[in-house]
């Protein structure tokens, strides 16, 4: 293992991971729910739970987030090497995998983790691990 | 009001973090080439104020605006928490993008972000699918 001491950015990466902690502290404290994204989204396909504005209301401050920090300063770089087909195939396979798992990178991974969950730290280890062999596979098997 | 406040606060999260840049995951998820341990750090970040706020969490019925505390209850480690896992895996190391970062690449104005949560949003619609066919 080599570490990419360039694109390596510590303080950034633990700066920007206490905001999320506290949006899923605000979340939990004040709304009593947790910050799990894909179950926010997945909500949305389950009208008339009562859930339908908070839920709105989440996705909407999600959406927001990088016109308040374009107001501020520059929006960091997106670099997407995937194209058009693999976007598709990698987009239904995070939205059915997140519902069946019940959960995603801030459900499981960021307040499963939070509240010492077995069954979000299980679901953390293996969509890790499938993360990890899938770049495997594409960026050294197929390269 | 404070469900969009945490949500803007995430989202604030994910853009300071650089985890709404694709590549940026991917190095993480690259153990056998230049590794890039940031997101490592962003969990560490964020799950040292989580322990706090569900520590405190875990001990309310109500939260402090009055509203019921909902954590999940479910226990079982099953084929579905399993196969749902690596199947949301597999997708995120094809593109290198979760729903949060989505989301934030939608509100950026990204077309390709775009593209990822139109085919994120139809997953989640078979899902929904298939589900209301077994009742």
């Amino acid at each position: 293992m080599t570490i990419d001491w360039i694109d390596f950015t510590p303080m950034a990466a633990v700066s920007g991971g206490v905001l999320i902690g506290l949006a899923a502290a605000i979340f939990v404290l004040f709304n009593g729910r947790i910050a799990g994204i894909s179950g926010i989204i997945g909500g949305l396909f389950r009208p008339g739970t009562g859930s339908t504005a908070w839920q709105a209301a989440f996705v909407a401050g999600l959406l927001l987030a990088p016109w308040l920090l374009h107001t501020v300063a520059p929006l960091p770089v997106v670099r997407i090497d995937a194209g058009t087909g693999t976007l598709i195939l990698a987009g239904l396979l995070v939205g059915i995998g997140t519902r069946y798992g019940s959960g995603c990178t801030s459900g499981h991974g960021v307040c499963g983790l939070s509240r010492l969950s077995p069954r979000s730290l299980v679901a953390t280890a293996c969509f890790m691990l499938a993360g990890f062999i899938t770049v495997f596979i594409v960026r050294h098997l197929f390269a | 009001m404070f469900s969009l406040l945490s949500g803007l606060v995430f989202g604030l999260g994910l853009l300071i973090s650089g985890m709404t840049d694709p590549a940026k995951v991917l190095g993480f998820l690259d153990l056998a080439g230049l590794w890039d341990p940031s997101l490592a750090l962003v969990m560490v970040g964020a799950i040292a104020v989580g322990l706090v706020a569900f520590t405190v969490a875990k001990k309310r019925s109500l939260s402090w605006l009055g509203l019921p505390v909902h954590l999940p209850t479910a226990r079982q480690i099953d084929r579905r928490l399993i196969a749902g896992g690596l199947t949301f895996g597999i997708g995120w190391g094809l593109a290198g993008i979760c729903p949060g970062p989505a989301v934030v690449l939608v509100g950026s104005g990204d077309a390709r972000g775009l593209i990822f949560v139109g085919a994120m949003l139809a997953g989640m619609g078979i899902f929904e699918l298939l589900e209301r066919r077994k009742t």
